[in-house]
């Protein structure tokens, strides 16, 4: 271990800041008059965007730092600016919504701040034990997030099962860990790469390590058979909050599993292929067939966001530079999009979230058009249409696959991707084509949403139609990873 | 072989960059403006924002052009790559745009026009509904007519091509309320699509063959092959484009939509249906003229179906007695000529008709529009006479744009047309019986285009009491453009000065640079003993009579005997009743393709494979399937916590046992 250098803190000034902030909100806090705690989460916002400027003078000094553990890279400045896009999004939704539901306190805004660093970490960090770290601060954040409402039955139950079985998720990866430090005597990815290239056979327990860490992801992104907490925790947590963990923990899990399997185990190859092919086919199966049966909008949103994380998946399973590229570009879109959706259901659901049913958005169409034009335009995104991003990103993923010679994968994965297409519509029909009002007071809506939804649509459409620039980086970023 | 170039750091480069998307920016931004607030604006915002828009539009083209003009460049292209449009594997289309003297001739040609109509317009639909929509179509349809001529690659070049085809479609249906408006604008969509398959087809073709879409990669490869390598695959991808061209530019046999797109409000017919839109297919056979000029047998046809459009639609206008209809016809024909001078190998010629016409034939459809303001929306003919006592400006204007079109010496369309037929000719590929052909048609231009005026204009009036009541010349926001229109029909074609009148040919010499290359190559290939009986003299008199005798026999018509052309008519009824009836084409394909398919989709189609196969099998019963299994999922969701984790436990189980079996 050298030294600790200045250099060192500027790789994690990103993070340096946002854990800086999130201390400064919980002191404030008690000072804040309760009218004006949104206060507090401009402030956040304010600390997100600081870490944005800081993110970007970092990524002009790439390289690693303490000793190894931490890197700046195209691929961990890519999740990063991604987490802090959907901080922001996230944030942007939230002012309103907490006072409207009378639960405006600081520690959310500071939860979120700390859950990004989580993140951050796990995104950027190339050593096993700091990745467990992040994943765990992650988590822990997001745990209390999901119950935020203490008030609410739904949102307490949702945050216990999601702390049980988290907890018991976690508990595997890092069982995971375990067995890797006892096989190889290190923790750091980089030289257990080259400890594990370096034999000819590897032994059968490094399998089960790596399986050990793929099931404590695998709960994180909800693929099956680990999936079965997700319906429940989206549909109970604060739907502004469900926003944030469908898309952010999500794709920090899955920017550990590009770096740890198909970088430090690329070796294990056949495993591993079937492991991802078997675990991809039955998440976009039985995500999608699960979200045609419901009649709750954020539990379709649910089962919808457990089918695309099989979509990625795919792209996890081909592997190598184009596979990994459109794996990432994939993870921005669905962001944009699901947190549109969530951020959109969020206002529509009223006061304390009383209508969720698709039924009560009725007639939405007419009575609101701009709403519902902007709903629309998110399912159709999350349908696949073309000139939506949805419908480039699959594209791309399916391509790779192809491309790969997963011809079968590819074939139930586009299948199942026009079954989906059933339950997006559904609501776009309802919105549109059944006779009645909206079921939920038509409250005007607050323009920090208004300027969130703006971002999100127009991204849809932008990277639907000029996926150019964003693809080049992606490729950037997925270049040294295979 | 040719010089490539492409503008990074050399002086006026970074300039350009600039420029060229501010040409395309402003109309962009207009048409959004329009389209989003513009219910709320007022009349006169909603105009400000239109004209303003095409108007800057046109200082950037002027501004583009000069720099151009000034740089070191001139005369090789400019292209300016913007960013990866679009990537997927081996394809890749840049958003890039391309500046050479054709596009200079296009932007300038199509952002003036459009901006004198625009002015046009503000006067034209002051009491129309749906000012604010019709402003934002309109600034739309400018947009994507820029993008068509100043894109880099067939795939960007095609965007705007369906754009302008998206906007002329919703502009022909403007009074959707109106069935027959509505139906024209379905006619016109639908009938291009036919022409816009071949493209695609064009266009596949090309890029499987050689991997590109982009212009200049294509023009190098092209040119690069020796003589009659892929001879066939060649002639197949010219002959779709072709066929793209034909749909847009309104050719035989996919012209039947343009006549019926008048439904549409006048300043659209002037800019889209006869000044831009419709010129694209030339345009395009311009822009691909490396390629055509390897295949002579595509050239060949594209000359024919040009000869025989020309001569085709004149026959018919001769005989219109709608003022537009006739105007739409006389388009048709006019089209018909500049594909037969791409036809022949002269490339120039045509785009210099293609410039005169814009401005001629623009400046009639306003006039006319003018005189149907006046007569309360008639268009009759018949109906009208002498008007030119309460029209003076309208009629003067007119009058100039008749004298342009006709060919009548020291106006444009005479230099422009005189120029088509030398080289029809002389030209590479010039054929005998095209130039006479074009020459008969050149006469029957001069007959109906006079037939038009001097029934309009003209004898005794023919107006009905209460029209001539109403009647009254047009206000000065309509008149101004007419004026400037009627300079531009006069000027624009002394840039083209023949040098048989000691002129320079200037504008000839001038898209050299870009075609040089292609017509020396025909020259080359094609062996034509170059046919001097007759000089160019001799031609020019030769068209000069034309267009003396077609005025002449308009004149004894329709102001001596005035009882002749209805002698005539009965005298001849089969025929005038064949041209009346405009050969019976649209019968003919009501007859041989709408009905048969109705009747198909109707009892097949819809119900018997939709009804009952698709909707009953496919749809309802693999809906009932996968129903039943999210039913069955759904029981796994117990919400339970405790079984949760027995599924968690049960996967890590059974991963476990696979890897372990591995």
């Amino acid at each position: 271990m050298s030294t600790v250098q200045a250099s060192d803190f500027i790789c994690i000034l990103p993070q340096i800041i946002l854990s800086g902030f999130a201390i400064l909100v919980m002191v404030f806090e008690p000072f804040v008059p309760a009218a004006r705690r949104v206060m507090l989460g401009w402030f956040a916002l304010f600390a997100v965007a600081s870490a944005g400027a800081a993110l970007a003078w970092t990524s002009t000094l790439p390289g690693t730092a303490f000793g190894g553990s931490v890197e700046a890279s195209f691929f961990s400045i890519f999740f990063m600016a991604l987490f802090l896009l959907v901080a922001a999004l996230c944030l942007l939704g939230s002012f309103d919504y907490l006072a409207r539901d009378h639960v405006q306190h600081g520690e959310y805004y500071a939860l979120i701040l700390m859950a990004t660093v989580g993140m951050c970490f796990m995104a950027s960090s190339t050593e096993l034990i700091l990745v467990f770290l992040g994943l765990e601060i992650s988590s822990i954040s997001t745990y209390i997030l999901a119950g935020f409402k203490r008030q609410d039955a739904l949102s307490n139950e949702s945050a216990l099962k999601y702390f049980l079985l988290g907890s018991f998720a976690t508990a595997f990866f890092l069982y995971g860990i375990a067995f890797v430090y006892g096989l190889s005597g290190t923790t750091n990815l980089t030289a257990l790469a080259e400890r594990i290239h370096a034999q000819s056979s590897p032994p059968i327990m490094l399998w089960v390590a790596l399986l050990l860490m793929f099931i404590g992801l695998a709960f994180k992104v909800s693929t099956a058979p680990f999936h079965v907490w997700t319906p429940d925790v989206y549909q109970g947590a604060p739907a502004p909050v469900t926003a944030f963990l469908s898309v952010g923990p999500k794709a920090a899990a899955f920017a550990v599993m590009l770096r740890v399997f198909l970088v430090t185990f690329a070796g294990e190859g056949a495993v591993l292929f079937w492991l991802l092919w078997i675990s991809a086919a039955l998440t976009m199966i039985i995500g999608n067939l699960g979200a045609l049966a419901q009649t709750n909008v954020k539990r379709m949103l649910a089962y919808s966001a457990i089918a695309h994380a099989g979509y990625v998946l795919v792209g996890l399973a081909t592997g190598g530079e184009e596979g990994s590229a459109s794996v990432m570009f994939y993870l921005l879109v669905y962001a944009l999009m699901n947190v549109g959706a969530f951020l959109l259901i969020a206002h529509l659901a009223g006061t304390g979230e009383h209508w969720t049913n698709i039924e009560d958005f009725r007639g939405l169409g007419f009575e609101r058009p701009g709403v519902a034009a902007c709903l629309t335009a998110l399912m159709l995104s999350l349908g696949g249409f073309p000139t939506t991003a949805g419908f480039l990103g699959k594209f791309y993923l399916f391509r790779a696959a192809v491309g790969a010679g997963l011809t079968g994968l590819t074939v139930i994965a586009v299948v199942t991707s026009v079954i989906s297409v059933y339950y997006y519509l559904r609501l776009v029909v309802v919105m549109y084509m059944q006779e009645g009002t909206p079921q939920a007071p038509s409250a005007p809506m607050p323009w920090p949403l208004r300027v969130a939804l703006a971002v999100c649509v127009a991204g849809i459409f932008l990277l639907g139609l000029f996926p150019g620039n964003v693809l080049t980086l992606a490729h950037l970023a997925a270049m040294p990873l295979p | 072989m040719r010089a490539v170039q492409i503008a990074g750091r050399e002086p006026g480069g970074n300039r350009m960059e600039i420029l060229l998307l501010f040409i395309l920016i402003p109309p962009l931004v207009g048409a959004a403006l329009n389209g989003i607030f513009g219910r709320r604006y007022s009349q006169a915002l909603v105009s400000l924002i239109g004209c303003g828009a095409s108007g800057i539009a046109m200082i950037f083209a002027l501004a583009a052009a000069w720099t151009y003009s000034h740089s070191a460049a001139d005369p090789a292209p400019i292209i300016q790559k913007y960013f990866t449009w679009i990537e997927a594997g081996a394809f890749r289309a840049e958003f890039a745009l391309y500046y050479d003297r054709l596009t200079l001739v296009m932007t300038l040609t199509v952002t003036v026009v459009a901006f004198l109509i625009h002015i046009y317009s503000r006067g034209y639909m002051e009491h129309e509904g749906g000012y604010y929509r019709f402003f934002c179509y309109l600034n739309l349809f400018l947009f994507m007519m820029l993008v068509l001529v100043t894109a880099s690659n067939y795939l960007l070049m095609f965007v705007g091509w369906e754009g302008v085809g998206l906007c002329s479609y919703l502009l022909i249906g403007f009074y959707f309320r109106k069935k027959s408006a509505s139906d024209a604008g379905k006619k016109a969509f639908i009938v291009t699509r036919i022409g816009d398959a071949g493209l695609t087809l064009g266009v596949a073709l090309l890029f499987w063959t050689f991997g590109s879409v982009d212009f200049q990669y294509l023009a190098a490869r092209i040119d690069d092959a020796t003589p009659g390598y892929m001879q066939g695959t060649l002639t197949a991808a010219a002959l779709l484009l072709f066929l793209g061209a034909v749909g847009k530019s309104a050719q035989l046999p996919l012209y039947v939509w343009l006549p019926d797109a008048m439904e549409g409000p006048t300043p659209v017919s002037a800019l889209i249906h006869a000044a831009t839109m419709v010129t694209a297919g030339v345009y395009l056979v311009a822009r691909s003229h490396v390629l055509f000029s390897h295949t002579p047998v595509a050239l060949a046809v594209v000359g024919t179906v040009g000869a025989l459009t020309a001569f085709f639609a004149a026959t018919i206008a001769l005989v219109q007695n709608d003022l537009k209809r006739l105007l739409a016809y006389s388009t048709i024909s006019q089209l018909g000529y500049m594909f037969l001078a791409c036809g022949v190998g002269v490339f120039s010629a045509g785009i210099f008709h293609l410039m005169t016409h814009a401005f001629f034939k623009s400046l009639l459809f306003l006039a006319a529009g003018s005189v149907m303001h006046a007569m309360s929306g008639e268009l009759d003919m018949r109906k009208m006479g002498g008007l030119r006592h309460k029209l003076k400006t309208t009629w003067t204007t007119f009058l100039v744009a008749t004298l342009a079109i006709s060919g009548v010496p020291l106006f444009s369309g005479f230099f422009s047309k005189d120029e088509i037929l030398v080289g029809v000719y002389e030209g590479p590929l010039g054929q005998h019986w095209m130039f006479w052909l074009a020459a008969l048609t050149a006469a029957m231009t001069a007959f109906y285009m006079f037939r038009g005026l001097l029934m309009t204009f003209h004898g005794p009036p023919r107006v009905t009491p209460e029209a001539e009541h109403h009647l009254h010349e047009s206000s000065s926001k309509m008149t101004l453009p007419l004026v400037i229109l009627a300079f531009f029909s006069v000027v624009t074609g002394y840039v083209g000065w023949p040098a048989t009148l000691g002129g320079g040919e200037r504008f000839n010499a001038y898209l050299d640079p870009v075609f040089g290359h292609s017509v020396a190559l025909l020259t080359a290939e094609n062996m034509r003993v170059t046919d001097h009986r007759l000089s160019h003299l001799a031609l020019m008199g030769l068209s000069i009579a034309a267009a003396t005798a077609g005025i002449l026999v308009a004149i004894w018509f329709y102001l001596r005997s005035t009882q002749v052309p209805g002698l005539l008519a009965s005298r001849f009824d089969g025929l005038y009743q064949l041209l009346v009836r405009k050969y019976y084409v649209d019968e003919f394909y009501d007859w041989i393709l709408v009905h048969p398919l109705r009747r198909l989709s109707e009892s097949f189609l819809w119900k018997t494979v939709d009804a009952q196969s698709i909707d009953g099998i496919f749809v309802d019963g693999s809906a009932g399937l996968t129903f039943h299994a999210g039913r069955l999922l759904r029981r796994i969701q117990s919400g339970n916590l405790r079984s949760y984790a027995t599924w968690i436990l049960l996967g890590a189980v059974l991963w476990l046992g696979y890897i372990l079996w591995h």
